[in-house]
Formats: structure tokens, C-alpha cells, sequence
């Protein structure tokens, strides 16, 4: 066990120059309304108190399971949702509040991909026009030259360029990712949010997708938040790794730190169910949770794992574990951290 | 002694209205008592239609074209619908991929696993109730007389997946078909179903057919394993030998895709070129000579067979039967005299 | 479930005083008024004014809704401006003759529509669903006074099976059989249209629900496929068809109006015309009411039945 010292978020969290992206505190609610007037009786809280950065040209992993709000935060970023509290600062520049007209500019720089291929491309549009409108809109190209830019995003993805005028019902799962990801890049953006971009994917594919965001990220300098409930996909593609539990960030450390040296019990218990492929392997011991991740409307107290956590004590029954990072700024929120 | 399951040479076909697919072809492969046979591939590859032509749910456009699959030695293949209700659910029963879309959402959980007990296994009532709260029981859901009277929305994904397991195995089939059944959970839910069907398996015997397309369920939970492509079974082999020593290149692809959560970073994916031929228009020669980093000018003119190399490790590979020009070519299809 | 009642109740009351204002205003925005509807072409236009003066027609409108509404509070309808009779009176033996037409009418659409539905569902793309689909199209496209006219022609005048209108015979004391008798062809012609349109409405809901997993689920089980068909899948595909059987309420009481005239079938339709040929403002404003709380009903009713078939949807 590495001994580590306690220290407040503040000090493992400098706002260094390469800091992209940053959130404080941020929550997402939705709110529960009931009885004769329909008041507001409760909130889930899909996010509740998130706080990391994302660094210039890294890649982000978000992990989690169903309903931990990892999406959430993705969607918030990019104000498809509005956060209920905390902040969100773009390059220094805190955006929580930012009106639309205001915004309008940064959505160019800040994109994001798509979990299902076949739902999140418009049928009835030719590939041409699907890449060429978010550039029209935005004035990035003139009718003249988005012709040109069409063929280079294609070239990028590797999709034909003959394909550009067929409709998006006409391509397999893993050709519509493509043309999702070109879509994304069609302005030019510096940070992308790749919402579980191949969980819909065959694992053959998966790898082809995977190779390219990576290959597009050293071409072009992207910074990525890769959202997946997949342990291998955001292994081979983060630079680092945050795991989320029921809207809120349990560990966040290096690839190294979260695959060779997990703090938290939750990590140690998703690396531990993760089927390997290795028939050798299947003796080895599990540690198999019981039960099922409770109801973010209705959080339980103290650390919000413990109803499920194989080592829970008295003392995590009643307050919530700071995320505490050591010296490295590998943190976790557990009172008796591995 | 029979196997308990023989699936000889079928061969499945759709009506389209751009004319007749084939889904299946010329699939053969054995099961017996208490085995787990995985099957692994592809969307599309044939795996759940295999499973579905075993049970003849193949809907009003699908049928069994040629070949003969045996339940403990009887052809079932030709059964009228009256005599195949009798083995579903009974005999053979199954469970499905997305466990909240597989449980009727205007019954209750305990009408839907009665129902099934009422149809196979004589009873009613009472005893027929009571036997449904030990199934419950058994696939470890806590207050299962509660859970009787809910209906399935009010339970999560893990939970409906035990429903479906209890009633599947309600009746004590001697197969239980599972198609994709831990793809929709979560990773800690899916450990826990896993760890259900193995204590299930021990428990009562019963054989497993299960169809996934993740490399690390079957590392966990097969006997055997077959690789289908395109409808056809390119490799089969006990699942030590499989992860040992691949011999298809289409099974050696699928193992490089997924990234290792173990060991060193990989820079990049070995990942397979191209993607699945669709069932219209498959190339002529071995179906995989398109995205195949070995392909020869045999391949792509020649359809290889299905060839034993030893020990029951079947490959359909030019290549991989090269290296061992030894072993006797026997078509698998022959491979063992027909009973009935 | 009782306080979401309440709560749509509560807000029926808003509803209903924007729709009673909105028809008070169109009602005197046509031509012409009680006075000049009813009396005599000779009545000198001194004796006129003055009865208008006293039906309050010359005052303002907004002065007219509020007495109209004040008396309304009381409990009190008014009386009609043609027959001075008391307005609920009116309406009130009205209202019996309509309901039970327009539930003849429902009850006999749904035994026609469902099964059509299922058939067609399960027999997609074949002749049978082809006829049923053409059928459906002649009932929702085919007009009421054109069918009942037809009718009327082949089973009462030509037939002479069926009689011509009326809701009993001429000094019959009426009786059960002869109210049916009197009911077949108005019920008819009312259920054609709904049959129509809820036959496509269920073919179209059974279809979505023939690929659902959970029948699939169902035939892995054994279940006999008539099991599969009338058990599983159409518990679910009746539960969208709720919805637009309550959609038809307000359609049932606009057919009415010409179906009743047509068929001389003393209703609220019957009624309806007739206080709009008269410029009857009470009588109209009392029908418009009845109108809105039965579509409002209607939907609160669908809403509940809704909750209660469907164990996935709670109301609250």
C-alpha cells in the first residue's frame, strides 16, 4: 500500500496553462415534481459535485457504470443540458452562464460524437450534406470551398470519397461512426466528447474506430473526454482516467494509477468483474458485489458505495470520503483507501 | 452415448423482398449433456439465427432449408409446430440479450413464470406458484413472493435477467440457449449473472449454448468454443486451445481487437480491415479473403472446407490446413455416423 | 391518484372560462339574434327593440357574459330565447338520446376495429389486409348524411326493415325492441367513421407490437402462437387505442349533429342545430358547455384508464 498525504483539492489542482477544461463543483439535477401543484418533492442528481480538469491535447476517460452520470457531464459540458450548480471555465473562461449568442462561437471548438450511429445521423441527408451544414452555418467554409473540405474530412476517416452521396441508412455501424466522428471535425474543434462512440460497435470495428480518434488526436491535437462503461476501449485510449459512482468522481489518476495501482474499492471491483479474455484466468478470485447501484434520486448517506462496497465500515455508513489526492495527484474518496 | 444436441449441415434461409438470404450455411456442430459450447462472432455472423433455428423461431420468413438438428438423438428438424411447442421451454429454453425488452410489461413477473410452469410441467395453482417463488428464490432475488405480484418495470436490468433466467430454467431443460444474455448490464451486473449461470450449471446440469460476441465471457464460461463468420462456423476448439493457439485469421483479428486491460499499452489495434460482406453478395472463395491479411489467389477462388487438424480443432482455412497437410481432410458434416 | 384528479380538475376551471368566453363571443358574432330569429316578420321594429332591450341583448358583451356567468354559478342555465322553456330542461331530455347513441356507436365500432386491426396486423401485406386497409379507408372517408341518406333509402324505403327515424314508433310507448330497431341504422352510420379510422389504429399499434422482443420471449416459452397473438401482444396494442377512443368523444358529438338531423333522433345534435338556427344564446352556451366538459371528461377519463391498463404509466 503507498502511503499518501492528505492534501485539498486545490493544491493537486493548479490551474496550469494547459488546463482546457475545468470543472468546480459542478451538479446537474433534474427535478422530481409531485402532489396538487406539481412541486418540486426531490432531484435526481445525475451529477452531483464533480470537479477535474482536462489538459491540452490529453485524452480524458470517463468511466462508470449506467446511471452514474458520466454522460451527464458530456451533455453539461456542451450545454445540451444545464447544470444546476459549480462551474465550467473553457481556456480560463468560466462559460457556465454563457447566453446562447455567446456560446455560439466556442460550439465550434468543443464537439461531440455520438454513442449510436444509426439514430444520431439524419436519414434523409447525403453524407455531402451532413458534413457541409454545421460549416455553412457556422461560416467556417462559402459554398465554393466546402466541397474540398467534404473530400478532406472523408480522406480523414477514411471513408471513399465516391460514398458522398449516399444517404447515412446506406453505411454499415462502423462507416456511420466515421462519418459521425468527420462530422465533428467538420469545424475544426479543439476538445471533443466522445459519448461511448463504440459501445454500439462490433468489436472488430471497435478497434478500426478506436485506432482512428487516436490517430486524429496526434494529427490534429484534440483533446478528448472519453466517456464508455468499457475498461479496455478507454484504457487504450486515455491519457488519464476518472471513475464515476452515482454523480460523483470517486478516483481519478494516470492510466498507470488506475490499471496498476486502483485506490478505491469501486475501481478494484470494475477491473475485477471485467470478463478476460484468457480462459486461464477464470479460477482467479472475484470480488462479485451484490446487489444493484441504487437510485441517484435518493443517494445513500455517507459514501455513496457503501451499500455495495465489500469493505464498508461503520464510519463509511456516515460521511462522505473527500476525493483526496497524494503527492502524484492520484485521488481517491475513500476513507480506507487501498 | 448420444450427444445431447447435434446440429447437422442446416442451412437457414430468409424470404427478402430482394429474394432469399442465407443466414446460416452448412452449420454443424455437437453438444453434449451439461457442456458449454460458446459461439462467438460478429453482428450478422449467423450465432443468434443458428440459436433460433434450433429452437424454430424463425418467424413467418425464415426456414430450415437442409441439414437435420437432433435432441438427444431425435430429428426434430421436420416436427410439426404442436410437437417443437412441447420441447420449447421445456427441453430447450432460452434466454435473450436486452432483459428489459424480453418481459412482457402489462404482466406481472409471477403470471409470465407461471405460465410456462402451467404449459411443461402439469401443474397448477398453488404448486405451480410455489414452484415459481424457489425459482426466484434460486436465481437469488430476496422477497420473491413480492417480486410475484411486480410487474417487470420496477425492476432493473440485473434483476429482469434473473427473472428471465428462472423461467427458462423453470421447467429443468437440458439446454439452455443464451443469446447475448449479459451484453445489455452493466460490468458489475454482468459478473453477477455470470457467476449466477455457473452455480446454475453445477446445480442442475444443464448444458449451455451460449452466444456472445465477447471473447472475455467465453474465456469465463465455455467448454468449447465455435467462431462463426458469415454464416459459416470457421473454427472450433476446446476454449484453452481457442486462446492458445488461434488458428483462423479471423479469430486471431477478433483476439487482437480488444484491447488488454492487463500487460503493457498497446500503440495500436490489431484491428480487422473492412467490414462483414453482406449475405447477398458474398465473395466467391473463403468468405473472409476480403479482410484476410494472408489471403492467397486459392482463397479467393476457393471455398475451403471445414477440416479437422486434431483433437477436434476444425478450421476453414487454405492457410492454417497447410501447415498441417497431415491431418486426414474428413468433411465435419460425415464426421460422425447419423442416428436417429 | 385522488390528488392528481383533483389537480386536473383544478384546472379545469381555467379551461372551461377561456372556452365559455371564446364561443360567447363567436355565438354573437353572427348575423342576426333571437329577436330578429324568431318573431314574426310583422312585428314592428319598436316592439322588437323593446324585447331586446329586455333579453339584455343591447347590453355590452362583457356585461352579457358576466350575468350569463352569475346565473350560471347559481346553478341556473336560463331559459331559451325561442321557447322560454328552462334551458336545463331542454338539454336535459336531450342528453340520454345522445349518450346512448354515441356509446351504441362506440361499443359497435371497437367490435368491428379490433379484430379488423389484428387480422390485418397478422395477415400484413396479403389480400385480407388490403381489403381490410380499403375498407377503412371507405368508412373514415365516406360522409354521415351521405351513408345515412343510403341507408335509410335500402333498409327503409326499399326494404322496409328499418325504420326511417324517430326514436320509437309514431304513439308506441317505445319498449326496448323498438328503441334498438329505431338505434341500427343512426348507430351505423356514427360507427363507420370511428371503425375507419381505430381499425388503422390498431393494425398500425399491433404491427409495432408483433416485433417486440418480449412475444419472442413468449413462443421460447411454448406458448401456443393464438396465446402469443390475443394474450401477449394484445393486452399491449390495445393500450395506445385508449388514447384515441377517448380522441373520439368530441368527434361522436359533432357527428351527431347531422347524424340526429338525418335521422330524427331527439338529441343533444338535434338540439344543437336548432338553437343555432334560433340564435338561442342560452341554449347554445349551455351545449357548448356540456361539449367542453365532456371532451375535457373524456380525456381525464383516458388518462385514468390509461394508468390503470398500463402498469408502467402511474398518474400523479
Amino acid at each position: 500500500m503507498i502511503e499518501f498525504e492528505e492534501m485539498p483539492m486545490a493544491a493537486v489542482r493548479p490551474d496550469t496553462a494547459d488546463t482546457l477544461l475545468r470543472l468546480d463543483g459542478l451538479t446537474t439535477y433534474y427535478p422530481i415534481r409531485k402532489g396538487l401543484l406539481g412541486r418540486v418533492k426531490g432531484h435526481v442528481k445525475a451529477v452531483d459535485g464533480v470537479s477535474l480538469d482536462i489538459r491540452e491535447g490529453e485524452t480524458l476517460g470517463l468511466v462508470g457504470e449506467s446511471g452514474c452520470g458520466k454522460s451527464t457531464i458530456g451533455r453539461t459540458i456542451l450545454r445540451l443540458e444545464e447544470s444546476t450548480g459549480g462551474q465550467i471555465s473553457y481556456r480560463g473562461e468560466d462559460i457556465t452562464r454563457y447566453s446562447i449568442s455567446k456560446m455560439r462561437p466556442l460550439r465550434t471548438e468543443m464537439q461531440m460524437i455520438f454513442q449510436d450511429p444509426f439514430s444520431s445521423l439524419n436519414p434523409w441527408m447525403r453524407v455531402r450534406d451532413i458534413l457541409k451544414e454545421p460549416m455553412l452555418a457556422h461560416g467556417k467554409a462559402t459554398a465554393a470551398t466546402a466541397e474540398a473540405e467534404v473530400d478532406r474530412l472523408l480522406d480523414a476517416v477514411g471513408i471513399p470519397r465516391s460514398y458522398k452521396d449516399r444517404y447515412a441508412h446506406e453505411f454499415s455501424g462502423g462507416q456511420r461512426q466515421r462519418i459521425g466522428i468527420a462530422r465533428a471535425l467538420s469545424l475544426n474543434p479543439k476538445f471533443i466528447v466522445c459519448d461511448e462512440p463504440v459501445s454500439a460497435l462490433d468489436v472488430s470495428i471497435q478497434a478500426q474506430v478506436l485506432n482512428l480518434l487516436k490517430q486524429l488526436q496526434k494529427d490534429l491535437g484534440l483533446t478528448y473526454l472519453f466517456i464508455a462503461h468499457g475498461l479496455g476501449a478507454v484504457k487504450y485510449i486515455s491519457t488519464r482516467i476518472a471513475v464515476m459512482y452515482l454523480g460523483k468522481v470517486v478516483e481519478i489518476g494516470t492510466k498507470e494509477d488506475i490499471f496498476r495501482n486502483p485506490k478505491h474499492p469501486y475501481t478494484r471491483v470494475l477491473l475485477n468483474a471485467y470478463p478476460v479474455p484468457n480462459p486461464r484466468l477464470r479460477g482467479r478470485e472475484k470480488i462479485v458485489v451484490q446487489g444493484d447501484v441504487p437510485s441517484p434520486a435518493n443517494p445513500p448517506s455517507g459514501c455513496r458505495f457503501h451499500t455495495r462496497c465489500p469493505f464498508a465500515q461503520e464510519l463509511c455508513r456516515q460521511e462522505e470520503p473527500p476525493l483526496a489526492a497524494d503527492a502524484s495527484g492520484h485521488a481517491a474518496a475513500c476513507h480506507f483507501a487501498f | 452415448m448420444n450427444d445431447l444436441l447435434e446440429v447437422d449441415g442446416i442451412e437457414t434461409v430468409f424470404r427478402t423482398e430482394r429474394g432469399e438470404v442465407t443466414s446460416v450455411d452448412g452449420v454443424s456442430f455437437r453438444l453434449k449433456a451439461g457442456e458449454t459450447l460458446g459461439i462467438v462472432g460478429e453482428s450478422g455472423c449467423g450465432k443468434s439465427v443458428t440459436s433460433l433455428s434450433i429452437m424454430r423461431l424463425l418467424g413467418k420468413t425464415g426456414s430450415i432449408r437442409k441439414g437435420e438438428i437432433r435432441l438427444n438423438g431425435r430429428n426434430i428438424t421436420g416436427l410439426a409446430e404442436s410437437a417443437m411447442r412441447q420441447i420449447r421451454g421445456s427441453e430447450v429454453s432460452m434466454i435473450f440479450q436486452d432483459p428489459m425488452t424480453s418481459l412482457n410489461p402489462v404482466f406481472t413477473i409471477g403470471s409470465q413464470l407461471v405460465e410456462s410452469i402451467m404449459l411443461h410441467l402439469n401443474v397448477k395453482g398453488k404448486t405451480a406458484r410455489n414452484h415459481a417463488i424457489d425459482m426466484l428464490r434460486k436465481v437469488g432475488i430476496s422477497r420473491p413472493e413480492e417480486i410475484m405480484d411486480e410487474y417487470p418495470h420496477k425492476l432493473s436490468g440485473g434483476m429482469r435477467q434473473r427473472v428471465m433466467i428462472a423461467i427458462a430454467l423453470a421447467c429443468e431443460p437440458k439446454l439452455l440457449i443464451a443469446d447475448e444474455p449479459t451484453t445489455a448490464l452493466d460490468v458489475t451486473i454482468q459478473a453477477q449473472i455470470l457467476d449466477l449461470m455457473k452455480k446454475l450449471r453445477e446445480e442442475t446440469g444443464t448444458a449451455i449454448m451460449l452466444i456472445t460476441h465477447d471473447l472475455g465471457v467465453v474465456a469465463e464460461m465455455a467448454d468449447r468454443v465455435i467462431v462463426m463468420y458469415a454464416g459459416q462456423v470457421v473454427e472450433e476448439a476446446d476454449v484453452f486451445t481457442l486462446f492458445d493457439k488461434p488458428l483462423h485469421p479471423y479469430t486471431t483479428g477478433l483476439m487482437g481487437s480488444i484491447p488488454h486491460l492487463d500487460g503493457d499499452d498497446e500503440e495500436t489495434l490489431a484491428s480487422i480491415p473492412g467490414t462483414v460482406p453482406p449475405l447477398q453478395n458474398m465473395p466467391p472463395g473463403c468468405r473472409f479473403h476480403t479482410r484476410c491479411p494472408l489471403a492467397t489467389e486459392k482463397c479467393c477462388a476457393e471455398a475451403p472446407p471445414l477440416l479437422d487438424l486434431g483433437e477436434g480443432h476444425r478450421v476453414r482455412c487454405w492457410v492454417a490446413q497447410g501447415d498441417s497437410e497431415a491431418a486426414s481432410p474428413v468433411p465435419v458434416s460425415s464426421a460422425k455416423g447419423v442416428t436417429t | 391518484m385522488v390528488t392528481y384528479i383533483a389537480r386536473r380538475l383544478l384546472i379545469f376551471i381555467p379551461v372551461l372560462l377561456g372556452i365559455t368566453i371564446i364561443n360567447f363571443i363567436i355565438v354573437n358574432m353572427a348575423p342576426g339574434n333571437p329577436v330578429d330569429m324568431y318573431i314574426d316578420p310583422n312585428m314592428s321594429p319598436e316592439i322588437a327593440e323593446a324585447k331586446k332591450e329586455a333579453l339584455g341583448l343591447n347590453d355590452p358583451l362583457f356585461v352579457q357574459y358576466i350575468k350569463w356567468l352569475g346565473t350560471l354559478l347559481t346553478g341556473d342555465l336560463g331559459y331559451s330565447m325561442s321557447s322560454y322553456a328552462p334551458v336545463a330542461r331542454l338539454v336535459g331530455e336531450r342528453i340520454m338520446p345522445t349518450v346512448t347513441l354515441g356509446l351504441a356507436a362506440l361499443v359497435l365500432a371497437l367490435l368491428i376495429a379490433v379484430p379488423l386491426g389484428i387480422i390485418s396486423a397478422l395477415k400484413q401485406n396479403t389480400k385480407i389486409d388490403y381489403l381490410v386497409t380499403g375498407l377503412s379507408f371507405i368508412g373514415t372517408s365516406i360522409p354521415n348524411f351521405f351513408l345515412g341518406l343510403a341507408l335509410i333509402y335500402i333498409f327503409a324505403v326499399n326494404l322496409g326493415i328499418l325504420p326511417t327515424g324517430g326514436m320509437q314508433k309514431l304513439g308506441g310507448d317505445g319498449g326496448f325492441g323498438d328503441r334498438i330497431l329505431h338505434m341500427i341504422l343512426p348507430a351505423i352510420v356514427l360507427a363507420t367513421g370511428i371503425a375507419g379510422r381505430k381499425v388503422r389504429y390498431v393494425r398500425a399499434s399491433m404491427l409495432e407490437v408483433l416485433k417486440q422482443d418480449y412475444l419472442r420471449t413468449a413462443r421460447s416459452k411454448g406458448v401456443h402462437e393464438f396465446w402469443v397473438t390475443n394474450k401477449h401482444a394484445l393486452r399491449n396494442a390495445l393500450l395506445p387505442v385508449i388514447t384515441v377512443v377517448g380522441l373520439e368523444i368530441p368527434i361522436l358529438l359533432g357527428g351527431a349533429i347531422i347524424t340526429e338531423q338525418i335521422f330524427q333522433w331527439p338529441g343533444i345534435g338535434q338540439l344543437t342545430l336548432q338553437s343555432m338556427m334560433s340564435r338561442d344564446y342560452p341554449t347554445i352556451m349551455a351545449l357548448n358547455l356540456i361539449a367542453a366538459i365532456a371532451v375535457l371528461g373524456a380525456n381525464l377519463l383516458t388518462d385514468i384508464l390509461y394508468s390503470a391498463a398500463d402498469p408502467r404509466i402511474k398518474v400523479g
